[in-house]
Protein backbone atom coordinates (compact mmCIF):
# COMPACT_ATOMS: atom_id res chain seq x y z
CA UNK A 1 0.00 0.00 0.00
CA UNK A 2 1.39 3.40 -0.97
CA UNK A 3 0.05 6.44 0.84
CA UNK A 4 0.78 9.92 -0.50
CA UNK A 5 0.13 13.40 0.73
CA UNK A 6 0.66 16.52 -1.30
CA UNK A 7 0.59 20.04 0.10
CA UNK A 8 1.79 23.47 -1.00
CA UNK A 9 3.29 26.10 1.24
CA UNK A 10 1.48 29.45 1.32
CA UNK A 11 4.60 31.25 0.05
CA UNK A 12 5.18 28.91 -2.90
CA UNK A 13 3.46 30.85 -5.69
CA UNK A 14 4.00 34.44 -6.75
CA UNK A 15 0.93 35.56 -4.81
CA UNK A 16 0.79 34.44 -1.20
CA UNK A 17 -2.31 32.28 -1.02
CA UNK A 18 -3.76 30.58 1.99
CA UNK A 19 -4.21 26.91 1.22
CA UNK A 20 -6.47 24.85 3.43
CA UNK A 21 -5.14 21.32 3.93
CA UNK A 22 -7.16 18.74 2.06
CA UNK A 23 -8.66 21.01 -0.56
CA UNK A 24 -9.70 19.57 -3.89
CA UNK A 25 -6.56 20.34 -5.82
CA UNK A 26 -4.32 18.77 -3.19
CA UNK A 27 -6.54 15.72 -3.03
CA UNK A 28 -6.40 15.33 -6.79
CA UNK A 29 -2.61 15.62 -6.82
CA UNK A 30 -2.40 13.13 -3.98
CA UNK A 31 -4.43 10.61 -5.92
CA UNK A 32 -2.34 11.07 -9.04
CA UNK A 33 0.89 10.58 -7.08
CA UNK A 34 -0.56 7.52 -5.42
CA UNK A 35 -1.54 5.96 -8.74
CA UNK A 36 1.86 6.69 -10.21
CA UNK A 37 3.85 5.20 -7.38
CA UNK A 38 1.62 2.20 -6.95
CA UNK A 39 2.60 1.27 -10.47
CA UNK A 40 6.32 1.72 -9.91
CA UNK A 41 7.04 0.44 -6.39
CA UNK A 42 7.19 -3.32 -5.87
CA UNK A 43 4.69 -3.39 -3.02
CA UNK A 44 4.59 -7.18 -2.97
CA UNK A 45 7.94 -7.08 -1.18
CA UNK A 46 6.37 -5.11 1.67
CA UNK A 47 3.37 -7.17 2.76
CA UNK A 48 1.03 -5.73 5.36
CA UNK A 49 3.01 -2.47 5.33
CA UNK A 50 2.31 1.09 4.25
CA UNK A 51 4.83 3.25 2.42
CA UNK A 52 4.25 6.99 3.08
CA UNK A 53 5.31 9.62 0.56
CA UNK A 54 4.77 13.20 1.75
CA UNK A 55 5.49 16.01 -0.71
CA UNK A 56 5.62 19.66 0.35
CA UNK A 57 6.06 22.24 -2.42
CA UNK A 58 8.19 25.17 -1.27
CA UNK A 59 8.46 27.14 -4.48
CA UNK A 60 6.39 26.66 -7.58
CA UNK A 61 6.44 28.11 -11.06
CA UNK A 62 4.42 25.47 -12.90
CA UNK A 63 5.19 21.79 -13.24
CA UNK A 64 4.19 20.88 -9.67
CA UNK A 65 3.27 17.31 -10.45
CA UNK A 66 6.47 16.72 -12.42
CA UNK A 67 8.72 18.08 -9.71
CA UNK A 68 6.85 16.07 -7.05
CA UNK A 69 7.21 12.83 -9.00
CA UNK A 70 10.91 13.35 -9.69
CA UNK A 71 11.66 14.28 -6.11
CA UNK A 72 9.65 11.36 -4.73
CA UNK A 73 11.51 8.97 -7.05
CA UNK A 74 14.83 10.12 -5.62
CA UNK A 75 13.49 9.81 -2.09
CA UNK A 76 12.27 6.25 -2.66
CA UNK A 77 15.60 5.24 -4.18
CA UNK A 78 17.50 6.79 -1.28
CA UNK A 79 15.34 4.89 1.19
CA UNK A 80 16.24 1.61 -0.47
CA UNK A 81 12.63 0.70 -1.34
CA UNK A 82 12.63 -1.58 -4.42
CA UNK A 83 11.15 -0.04 -7.57
CA UNK A 84 10.72 -1.33 -11.10
CA UNK A 85 12.49 1.64 -12.60
CA UNK A 86 12.86 5.38 -12.11
CA UNK A 87 9.66 7.41 -12.61
CA UNK A 88 10.35 10.62 -14.50
CA UNK A 89 7.73 13.21 -15.31
CA UNK A 90 7.66 16.14 -17.70
CA UNK A 91 5.08 18.49 -19.14
CA UNK A 92 4.67 19.72 -22.71
CA UNK A 93 2.39 22.03 -24.62
CA UNK A 94 1.65 23.40 -28.07
CA UNK A 95 2.10 27.11 -28.49
CA UNK A 96 1.85 28.95 -31.76
CA UNK A 97 2.79 26.21 -34.15
CA UNK A 98 5.49 24.39 -32.24
CA UNK A 99 5.47 21.94 -29.34
CA UNK A 100 7.30 23.15 -26.24
CA UNK A 101 8.52 21.18 -23.26
CA UNK A 102 8.64 21.86 -19.49
CA UNK A 103 6.18 24.71 -19.33
CA UNK A 104 6.10 27.23 -16.52
CA UNK A 105 3.22 28.84 -14.68
CA UNK A 106 2.80 31.69 -17.19
CA UNK A 107 2.57 29.31 -20.14
CA UNK A 108 0.23 27.05 -18.15
CA UNK A 109 -2.24 29.80 -17.42
CA UNK A 110 -2.14 31.31 -20.90
CA UNK A 111 -4.84 28.94 -22.11
CA UNK A 112 -2.73 26.63 -24.24
CA UNK A 113 -3.21 22.89 -23.79
CA UNK A 114 -0.94 21.16 -21.29
CA UNK A 115 0.05 17.51 -21.33
CA UNK A 116 1.79 15.97 -18.31
CA UNK A 117 3.41 12.59 -18.73
CA UNK A 118 5.14 10.26 -16.28
CA UNK A 119 7.13 7.35 -17.77
CA UNK A 120 9.39 4.48 -16.77
CA UNK A 121 12.36 5.48 -18.93
CA UNK A 122 13.96 2.09 -19.66
CA UNK A 123 10.84 0.46 -21.00
CA UNK A 124 9.26 3.74 -22.21
CA UNK A 125 6.01 2.76 -20.55
CA UNK A 126 3.68 5.62 -19.72
CA UNK A 127 2.52 5.46 -16.11
CA UNK A 128 0.47 8.63 -16.03
CA UNK A 129 -0.91 10.94 -18.69
CA UNK A 130 -2.99 14.04 -18.08
CA UNK A 131 -4.18 16.73 -20.42
CA UNK A 132 -5.71 20.13 -19.77
CA UNK A 133 -7.15 22.27 -22.49
CA UNK A 134 -7.92 21.50 -26.13
CA UNK A 135 -5.41 20.09 -28.54
CA UNK A 136 -5.90 19.18 -32.17
CA UNK A 137 -5.40 15.46 -32.65
CA UNK A 138 -2.87 15.99 -35.42
CA UNK A 139 -0.55 17.63 -32.93
CA UNK A 140 -1.12 15.09 -30.18
CA UNK A 141 1.60 12.60 -31.08
CA UNK A 142 4.18 15.36 -31.54
CA UNK A 143 3.50 16.84 -28.12
CA UNK A 144 3.44 13.50 -26.34
CA UNK A 145 6.72 12.52 -28.01
CA UNK A 146 8.26 15.76 -26.85
CA UNK A 147 7.13 15.15 -23.29
CA UNK A 148 8.50 11.61 -23.31
CA UNK A 149 11.82 12.87 -24.62
CA UNK A 150 11.84 15.46 -21.84
CA UNK A 151 11.31 12.63 -19.34
CA UNK A 152 14.28 10.74 -20.74
CA UNK A 153 16.44 13.83 -20.31
CA UNK A 154 15.28 14.15 -16.72
CA UNK A 155 16.14 10.48 -16.24
CA UNK A 156 19.68 11.17 -17.44
CA UNK A 157 20.15 13.86 -14.82
CA UNK A 158 18.59 11.83 -11.99
CA UNK A 159 20.59 8.71 -12.84
CA UNK A 160 23.89 10.56 -12.97
CA UNK A 161 23.24 12.14 -9.58
CA UNK A 162 22.26 8.84 -7.98
CA UNK A 163 25.34 7.12 -9.34
CA UNK A 164 27.65 9.88 -8.09
CA UNK A 165 26.05 9.80 -4.66
CA UNK A 166 26.23 6.01 -4.34
CA UNK A 167 29.83 5.98 -5.52
CA UNK A 168 30.82 8.61 -3.03
CA UNK A 169 29.14 6.98 -0.06
CA UNK A 170 29.83 3.45 -1.22
CA UNK A 171 33.55 4.04 -1.53
CA UNK A 172 33.79 4.86 2.16
CA UNK A 173 31.78 1.74 2.93
CA UNK A 174 34.27 -0.44 1.11
CA UNK A 175 37.23 0.58 3.30
CA UNK B 1 28.41 27.96 25.10
CA UNK B 2 29.88 26.92 21.82
CA UNK B 3 28.61 28.70 18.70
CA UNK B 4 29.90 27.83 15.26
CA UNK B 5 29.11 28.98 11.74
CA UNK B 6 28.59 26.18 9.25
CA UNK B 7 30.30 28.04 6.42
CA UNK B 8 33.46 28.26 8.48
CA UNK B 9 33.71 24.50 8.83
CA UNK B 10 36.26 22.83 6.62
CA UNK B 11 34.94 21.31 3.46
CA UNK B 12 34.34 17.74 4.52
CA UNK B 13 34.43 16.31 1.04
CA UNK B 14 38.09 15.41 1.03
CA UNK B 15 37.67 12.96 -1.81
CA UNK B 16 38.39 15.10 -4.83
CA UNK B 17 37.62 12.55 -7.51
CA UNK B 18 34.47 10.50 -7.48
CA UNK B 19 35.19 7.45 -9.52
CA UNK B 20 32.24 5.30 -10.22
CA UNK B 21 32.63 2.07 -8.30
CA UNK B 22 32.32 -1.20 -10.13
CA UNK B 23 29.07 -3.03 -10.34
CA UNK B 24 27.01 0.00 -9.48
CA UNK B 25 23.39 -0.36 -10.56
CA UNK B 26 20.31 1.79 -10.27
CA UNK B 27 16.64 0.71 -10.43
CA UNK B 28 15.75 -0.61 -13.85
CA UNK B 29 19.33 -1.49 -14.86
CA UNK B 30 19.82 -4.86 -16.52
CA UNK B 31 22.16 -7.00 -14.44
CA UNK B 32 22.27 -9.98 -16.73
CA UNK B 33 20.24 -11.59 -19.47
CA UNK B 34 21.38 -15.04 -18.48
CA UNK B 35 18.51 -16.90 -16.87
CA UNK B 36 20.74 -19.32 -15.01
CA UNK B 37 21.11 -17.13 -11.92
CA UNK B 38 18.97 -17.09 -8.80
CA UNK B 39 17.35 -13.83 -7.70
CA UNK B 40 18.52 -12.35 -4.40
CA UNK B 41 17.54 -9.17 -2.56
CA UNK B 42 17.24 -6.05 -4.67
CA UNK B 43 16.49 -7.75 -7.98
CA UNK B 44 13.41 -8.75 -9.89
CA UNK B 45 12.53 -10.61 -13.08
CA UNK B 46 11.22 -8.67 -16.01
CA UNK B 47 8.69 -10.15 -18.44
CA UNK B 48 11.26 -11.41 -20.92
CA UNK B 49 13.24 -13.27 -18.28
CA UNK B 50 15.97 -10.70 -17.71
CA UNK B 51 17.30 -9.86 -14.27
CA UNK B 52 16.79 -6.19 -13.37
CA UNK B 53 17.90 -4.22 -10.33
CA UNK B 54 15.22 -2.69 -8.13
CA UNK B 55 17.40 -0.62 -5.80
CA UNK B 56 20.49 1.56 -6.23
CA UNK B 57 23.57 -0.20 -4.95
CA UNK B 58 26.42 -2.61 -5.58
CA UNK B 59 25.90 -5.98 -7.26
CA UNK B 60 27.13 -8.94 -5.24
CA UNK B 61 27.48 -12.35 -6.72
CA UNK B 62 27.91 -15.55 -4.71
CA UNK B 63 28.12 -18.51 -7.12
CA UNK B 64 24.69 -18.53 -8.68
CA UNK B 65 22.99 -16.02 -6.40
CA UNK B 66 22.89 -12.38 -7.48
CA UNK B 67 21.76 -9.63 -5.14
CA UNK B 68 22.05 -5.88 -5.00
CA UNK B 69 23.14 -4.32 -1.74
CA UNK B 70 21.68 -0.82 -1.31
CA UNK B 71 23.25 1.87 0.87
CA UNK B 72 20.35 2.42 3.19
CA UNK B 73 17.69 -0.15 3.81
CA UNK B 74 15.63 -1.70 6.53
CA UNK B 75 17.21 -4.71 8.17
CA UNK B 76 16.81 -7.97 6.23
CA UNK B 77 17.12 -10.80 8.70
CA UNK B 78 19.22 -13.89 8.20
CA UNK B 79 19.07 -16.95 10.44
CA UNK B 80 21.72 -16.73 13.14
CA UNK B 81 22.02 -12.95 13.27
CA UNK B 82 22.29 -11.21 16.61
CA UNK B 83 19.76 -8.40 16.94
CA UNK B 84 18.77 -5.91 19.60
CA UNK B 85 15.11 -5.01 19.78
CA UNK B 86 12.51 -3.23 21.85
CA UNK B 87 9.32 -4.92 23.02
CA UNK B 88 6.32 -3.11 21.61
CA UNK B 89 3.47 -5.49 22.38
CA UNK B 90 2.68 -8.40 24.65
CA UNK B 91 0.38 -10.83 22.86
CA UNK B 92 -0.97 -14.25 23.58
CA UNK B 93 2.08 -16.49 23.92
CA UNK B 94 4.47 -14.11 22.18
CA UNK B 95 6.03 -10.66 22.25
CA UNK B 96 6.24 -8.29 19.29
CA UNK B 97 9.71 -6.81 18.98
CA UNK B 98 10.73 -3.80 16.94
CA UNK B 99 14.05 -4.40 15.15
CA UNK B 100 14.11 -1.75 12.38
CA UNK B 101 13.05 -4.37 9.83
CA UNK B 102 10.20 -4.13 7.35
CA UNK B 103 7.83 -5.94 9.68
CA UNK B 104 7.86 -6.41 13.45
CA UNK B 105 9.66 -9.50 14.71
CA UNK B 106 8.11 -12.06 17.05
CA UNK B 107 9.62 -13.54 20.18
CA UNK B 108 7.62 -16.66 21.01
CA UNK B 109 7.10 -17.67 24.62
CA UNK B 110 8.55 -21.05 23.83
CA UNK B 111 11.75 -19.43 22.62
CA UNK B 112 12.74 -17.76 25.89
CA UNK B 113 14.34 -19.12 29.02
CA UNK B 114 11.99 -19.02 31.97
CA UNK B 115 13.25 -17.10 34.97
CA UNK B 116 14.69 -19.52 37.43
CA UNK B 117 16.14 -21.46 34.57
CA UNK B 118 13.82 -24.47 34.73
CA UNK B 119 12.92 -26.44 31.67
CA UNK B 120 9.25 -27.28 31.48
CA UNK B 121 6.28 -26.93 29.17
CA UNK B 122 4.78 -23.48 29.16
CA UNK B 123 1.47 -23.46 30.97
CA UNK B 124 -1.45 -21.10 31.37
CA UNK B 125 0.20 -19.32 34.30
CA UNK B 126 3.25 -18.63 32.18
CA UNK B 127 1.08 -16.80 29.67
CA UNK B 128 -0.39 -14.63 32.37
CA UNK B 129 3.05 -13.95 33.82
CA UNK B 130 4.50 -12.86 30.47
CA UNK B 131 4.29 -9.23 31.39
CA UNK B 132 6.38 -9.88 34.48
CA UNK B 133 9.23 -11.20 32.34
CA UNK B 134 9.26 -8.66 29.54
CA UNK B 135 6.97 -5.70 29.11
CA UNK B 136 6.57 -2.92 26.55
CA UNK B 137 9.65 -0.74 26.30
CA UNK B 138 12.21 -3.32 27.44
CA UNK B 139 15.33 -3.81 25.34
CA UNK B 140 16.48 -7.33 24.59
CA UNK B 141 19.29 -9.00 22.71
CA UNK B 142 18.27 -12.08 20.75
CA UNK B 143 19.19 -14.29 17.85
CA UNK B 144 17.15 -14.84 14.69
CA UNK B 145 15.74 -18.34 14.76
CA UNK B 146 13.78 -18.37 11.51
CA UNK B 147 12.18 -16.17 8.89
CA UNK B 148 8.45 -16.40 8.17
CA UNK B 149 7.08 -16.49 4.64
CA UNK B 150 6.18 -12.80 4.63
CA UNK B 151 9.67 -11.78 5.72
CA UNK B 152 9.12 -11.19 9.43
CA UNK B 153 11.64 -12.68 11.84
CA UNK B 154 11.22 -15.12 14.68
CA UNK B 155 13.69 -14.53 17.53
CA UNK B 156 14.92 -16.64 20.42
CA UNK B 157 16.88 -15.94 23.58
CA UNK B 158 17.74 -19.47 24.43
CA UNK B 159 21.27 -18.79 25.60
CA UNK B 160 22.54 -17.04 28.68
CA UNK B 161 24.25 -14.32 26.72
CA UNK B 162 20.90 -13.10 25.34
CA UNK B 163 18.08 -11.61 27.32
CA UNK B 164 16.94 -8.33 28.80
CA UNK B 165 19.46 -5.49 28.65
CA UNK B 166 20.07 -3.43 31.76
CA UNK B 167 21.88 -0.14 32.16
CA UNK B 168 23.61 1.21 29.06
CA UNK B 169 23.25 3.27 25.89
CA UNK B 170 21.61 2.38 22.59
CA UNK B 171 22.91 3.86 19.32
CA UNK B 172 20.90 3.44 16.13
CA UNK B 173 22.85 3.26 12.87
CA UNK B 174 22.15 1.93 9.41
CA UNK B 175 22.20 -1.90 9.22
CA UNK B 176 24.59 -1.85 6.26
CA UNK B 177 27.35 -0.40 8.44
CA UNK B 178 27.62 -3.41 10.75
CA UNK B 179 30.22 -5.85 9.48
CA UNK B 180 29.30 -9.53 9.67
CA UNK B 181 31.68 -11.22 12.09
CA UNK B 182 31.82 -14.49 14.02
CA UNK B 183 30.84 -12.83 17.25
CA UNK B 184 28.97 -9.63 17.93
CA UNK B 185 29.52 -9.41 21.68
CA UNK B 186 32.77 -7.65 22.46
CA UNK B 187 34.29 -6.95 25.86
CA UNK B 188 36.55 -4.01 25.20
CA UNK B 189 39.67 -3.53 27.29
CA UNK B 190 38.49 -0.07 28.36
CA UNK B 191 35.91 -1.62 30.66
CA UNK B 192 32.79 -1.60 28.51
CA UNK B 193 30.85 -4.22 26.62
CA UNK B 194 29.53 -3.47 23.17
CA UNK B 195 26.91 -5.52 21.34
CA UNK B 196 26.74 -4.80 17.60
CA UNK B 197 23.30 -5.93 16.50
CA UNK B 198 23.03 -6.86 12.81
CA UNK B 199 19.91 -4.72 12.59
CA UNK B 200 21.88 -1.54 13.21
CA UNK B 201 21.19 -1.19 16.93
CA UNK B 202 24.40 -0.96 18.98
CA UNK B 203 24.30 -1.44 22.75
CA UNK B 204 27.06 -0.11 24.98
CA UNK B 205 27.18 -0.93 28.66
CA UNK B 206 29.75 -1.26 31.42
CA UNK B 207 31.20 -4.75 31.75
CA UNK B 208 29.65 -6.93 34.41
CA UNK B 209 32.29 -7.92 36.88
CA UNK B 210 30.41 -10.63 38.78
CA UNK B 211 29.58 -14.01 37.36
CA UNK B 212 26.17 -14.27 35.77
CA UNK B 213 23.96 -16.65 37.71
CA UNK B 214 21.75 -19.17 36.08
CA UNK B 215 18.79 -16.85 36.27
CA UNK B 216 17.91 -17.02 32.61
CA UNK B 217 18.89 -13.46 31.84
CA UNK B 218 16.18 -11.53 33.67
CA UNK B 219 18.04 -10.12 36.64
CA UNK B 220 18.84 -6.49 36.03
CA UNK B 221 21.74 -4.86 37.75
CA UNK B 222 20.21 -1.59 38.89
CA UNK B 223 23.03 -0.42 41.13
CA UNK B 224 24.17 3.11 40.26
CA UNK B 225 26.99 3.04 37.73
CA UNK B 226 30.25 4.80 38.61
CA UNK B 227 31.13 8.03 36.88
CA UNK B 228 34.27 6.62 35.27
CA UNK B 229 32.27 3.79 33.70
CA UNK B 230 29.67 6.26 32.49
CA UNK B 231 32.37 8.36 30.86
CA UNK B 232 33.74 5.33 29.02
CA UNK B 233 30.25 4.48 27.77
CA UNK B 234 29.62 8.07 26.67
CA UNK B 235 32.93 8.25 24.84
CA UNK B 236 32.23 4.99 23.04
CA UNK B 237 28.80 6.22 22.07
CA UNK B 238 30.24 9.37 20.51
CA UNK B 239 32.81 7.28 18.64
CA UNK B 240 30.12 5.01 17.22
CA UNK B 241 28.08 8.04 16.12
CA UNK B 242 31.17 9.48 14.45
CA UNK B 243 31.88 6.29 12.51
CA UNK B 244 28.25 6.07 11.47
CA UNK B 245 28.13 9.68 10.29
CA UNK B 246 31.10 9.06 8.01
CA UNK B 247 29.60 5.78 6.83
CA UNK B 248 32.50 3.63 8.00
CA UNK B 249 32.08 -0.04 8.79
CA UNK B 250 31.51 -0.82 12.46
CA UNK B 251 33.35 -3.71 14.05
CA UNK B 252 35.25 -4.20 17.28
CA UNK B 253 38.64 -3.14 15.90
CA UNK B 254 37.39 0.04 14.25
CA UNK B 255 35.46 1.10 17.36
CA UNK B 256 38.45 0.37 19.59
CA UNK B 257 40.87 2.34 17.42
CA UNK B 258 38.49 5.28 17.27
CA UNK B 259 38.15 5.16 21.04
CA UNK B 260 41.90 5.18 21.53
CA UNK B 261 42.39 8.00 19.04
CA UNK B 262 39.78 10.05 20.86
CA UNK B 263 41.40 9.80 24.28
CA UNK B 264 43.29 13.03 23.61
CA UNK B 265 40.10 15.04 23.42
CA UNK B 266 37.22 15.75 25.75
CA UNK B 267 34.21 13.50 25.31
CA UNK B 268 31.90 16.20 23.97
CA UNK B 269 34.55 17.49 21.56
CA UNK B 270 34.34 14.25 19.58
CA UNK B 271 31.06 15.45 18.14
CA UNK B 272 32.61 18.59 16.65
CA UNK B 273 33.28 18.16 12.90
CA UNK B 274 36.99 19.14 12.79
CA UNK B 275 38.00 17.04 15.76
CA UNK B 276 35.89 14.17 14.48
CA UNK B 277 37.66 14.24 11.13
CA UNK B 278 41.04 14.20 12.83
CA UNK B 279 40.11 11.19 14.93
CA UNK B 280 38.77 9.36 11.88
CA UNK B 281 41.90 10.03 9.86
CA UNK B 282 44.01 8.53 12.64
CA UNK B 283 41.72 5.52 12.83
CA UNK B 284 41.73 4.94 9.07
CA UNK B 285 45.48 5.25 9.00
CA UNK B 286 45.86 2.68 11.76
CA UNK B 287 43.40 0.32 10.13
CA UNK B 288 45.26 0.49 6.85
CA UNK B 289 48.58 -0.27 8.52
CA UNK B 290 47.26 -3.17 10.50
CA UNK B 291 45.62 -4.45 7.38
CA UNK B 292 42.44 -5.71 9.03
Amino acid sequence: LVNCQYSMATFSTSERKRRPRGDRKSQEMTMHLQQTFNAAILTSLHPRSQIDIFVEVLQSDGGNYCASVNAATLAVIDAGIPMKDYVCACSASYLGDSPIVDINYLEESSGSPEITVAVLPKSEQIVFLEMNGRLHEDNLSKVVDMAVKGCKDVYGVLDRTVREHVSQVGSSLET
Amino acid sequence: MDIRVSAAAKDRDTRSHVEEIENLVTPGDIITSDSGFMRGHGTYNSEDDRLLASVAGVVERVNKLICVKPLKTRYNGEIGDVVIGRIIEVQQRRWKVETHAKLDSSLLLSSVNLPGGELRRRSEEDEKMMREYLKEGDLISAEVQSVFADGSLSLHTRSLKYGKLGQGTLVQVSPSLIKRRKTHFHHLPCGATIILGNNGYVWICPTETEEMDQTGGYELNLKPVQRSDREVVARLRNCVQLLAAQKMQLYDTSVLYTYEASLNFKIKDILKPEIGLEILEQTQHRLEIEGT
